[in-house]
């Protein structure tokens, strides 16, 4: 009973809890294929970038509407999209790679978010944005989550083809098809709606950690993209599903709780991943005849 | 025989100066056609020109008519991320972009061409290795089952033989040579001058601009050869705007 206590009780007992796993599940659905693009594609950084471009545009949202949940996700998403898709215009069209173009814009960004705060004031409601609340999901809250991460899955159904061509050959995808920049575009899009989604429940500052840890386990467990996929989406559960019990139980807070479960299992694999591990190249047997 | 590209007048390069200048010609459909010059010709920013990826400071290239996906282009140095997770069968696979598109299924049709395609160049056995395991000679055997499987009316391989053994090298120039045989137009970039008399019945040797084209023994001469290493790679900084452009343009 000591184990149903600890590692079931919690959700059979509290709504809040229950949501919250609602919550994380739909967060990992979403956001992990999308980090396993983000690592393959070198861009795990910009990954983080856009999570600070966010900000501001729910500050603004902020700032015009009050704690609005409405507002707050659209600000984020026009200040996302926006620094994607100048920063993904500027890269393709001139010489500036796409992570010097992206740290200009989301600098940029970042700077006249904090000056539109400042005009208003600090307020303790916006620690809410910057750190999330995974345990006070309200309906509304959870029906944007889950409608976010179907919206993802199905437009990456639609453009993983080229995704994946253009992420191994991009030369190629070119002479073949002009489907490239127009998914690219996708791509990014779906970068931002899924670090919207991450800030309700893990705040701007963690949002990406959810889509690059699992991404950076599966890594060192697969070595084709669809077991990386799987593999990145059900750690994404397990350390959500840990980290709620984790936090439930010792009241360190949720989104930090979840991270650190899933920075254990990044640890673990990196010691003991069965592709490339560092155990199994201190270990890696006696050589094979061919 | 009917052109199947037309090149009018073309002048290609990077940032207003020109690498290939003033081309004008046609290539018959069904051509087997060496581009032959010095490094800095111009060899590889035609190709990038032919198939869309560069587009011409002035004049034009036709391609009859032809679409993105009838063309197959193995460019000089595949931008290839080799350490991306994905098998030989997949990347080969991905040559049946022109039948599959964005979601296409790989039927039982596709998968046997895809076996095909690897078999023809020496690969079978390969199927499920990452691509990141092969070797550069192996790897350009990978993009030759490619392009077979691209089923392409034209063909561009920018020097599809460097740093490749003597047997692959064979293996490859017999697919170029069915390819000819099946009356697709086949142009490439070769340095090999034996390998060029020997199996290409027509050459352009290029020089910036077009030192000789025709039936390759009349264009390989010594002469020619020795003109097309004067014509120097000069990149003048300061190069005043090309004369021939300010003369009225005579719409050919």
């Amino acid at each position: 009973m000591l184990i149903y206590d600890a590692l079931i009780a919690p959700f059979t007992d509290f709504e809040f809890m229950r949501r919250a796993l609602a919550a994380v599940i739909a967060l990992s659905l979403g956001g992990a294929p999308i980090g396993v693009f983000l690592m393959l594609r070198r861009m795990s950084l910009v990954g983080d970038a856009m999570a600070h471009a966010i900000l501001p545009g729910a500050a603004i949202g902020f700032l015009l509407s009050g704690l609005n949940l409405f507002a707050m996700t659209t600000g984020g998403l026009i200040a996302g999209f926006t620094v994607a898709i100048l920063a993904g215009v500027v890269a393709r069209t001139t010489e500036l790679k796409e992570d010097a173009s992206l740290a200009t814009f989301y600098l940029v960004s970042l700077a006249l978010g904090v000056t539109i705060v400042s005009i208003k004031g600090t307020n303790i409601d916006l620690l809410h944005v910057l750190f999330g609340n995974i345990l006070a999901m309200d309906d509304q809250t959870l029906l944007v989550i889950a409608f976010n991460a179907t919206i993802t899955l199905i437009v990456m159904a639609v453009i993983y083809r080229p995704l994946v061509i253009e992420s191994v050959d991009p030369v190629f995808l070119r002479t073949v098809s002009r489907a490239g920049a127009p998914s690219h575009l996708a791509f990014l899009a779906l970068v931002v709606i899924n670090l919207v989604n991450g800030f309700h429940a893990l705040g701007t500052l963690l949002a990406v950690g959810l889509m690059i840890l699992p991404a950076g386990i599966a890594r060192f467990w697969s070595r084709d993209i669809t077991g990386m996929i799987c593999i990145a989406v059900i750690s994404a559960m397990v350390s959500g599903y840990a980290g709620l019990v984790l936090s439930f139980q010792t009241s360190v807070p949720s989104g930090p709780a979840i991270i650190l479960v899933a920075a254990v299992f990044y640890v673990g694999s990196v010691l003991f991943g069965s592709v490339s591990g560092l155990f199994r190249q201190m270990f890696p047997g006696r050589h094979l005849e061919a | 025989m009917t052109a199947q590209i037309r090149f009018r007048d073309v002048t290609l390069g990077y940032d207003r100066h020109p690498a290939v200048h003033h081309l004008t010609g046609e290539v018959a459909s069904g051509a087997l056609l060496a581009i032959v010059g010095p490094n800095g010709a111009g060899k590889s920013t035609l190709f990038r020109g032919l198939v869309g990826i560069l587009k011409p400071l002035a004049g034009s290239i036709e391609t009859g008519g032809l679409d993105l996906r009838d063309i197959a282009y193995l460019p000089q140095t595949a931008d290839i991320d080799r350490s991306f997770p994905i098998s030989v069968y997949d990347f080969v696979g991905t040559g049946l972009w022109r039948v599959t598109g964005f979601f296409g299924g790989i039927g039982k049709q596709a998968r046997d061409k895809v076996t095909h395609a690897l078999a023809a160049v020496g690969l079978n056995g390969f199927e499920n290795r990452p691509i990141g395991t092969l070797s550069g000679g192996q790897m350009q055997r990978l993009l030759f089952a490619r392009v077979l499987l691209q089923d392409a009316r034209l063909i561009v391989l920018d020097e599809p033989f460097n740093a490749i053994d003597a047997k692959t090298s064979v293996d490859l120039l017999a697919l170029v040579q069915r390819w000819h045989g099946e009356k697709r137009t086949v142009l490439a970039a070769l340095h090999d001058m034996d390998l060029v008399r020997a199996n290409f019945p027509e050459t352009l040797l290029l020089a910036r601009g077009p030192v000789a084209w025709g039936a390759t023994a009349e264009v390989l001469t010594a002469e020619n050869l020795l003109e097309a290493r004067r014509m120097c790679e000069a990149f003048d900084d300061s190069a005043a705007a090309c004369a021939v452009d300010e003369q009225p343009s005579q719409a050919a």
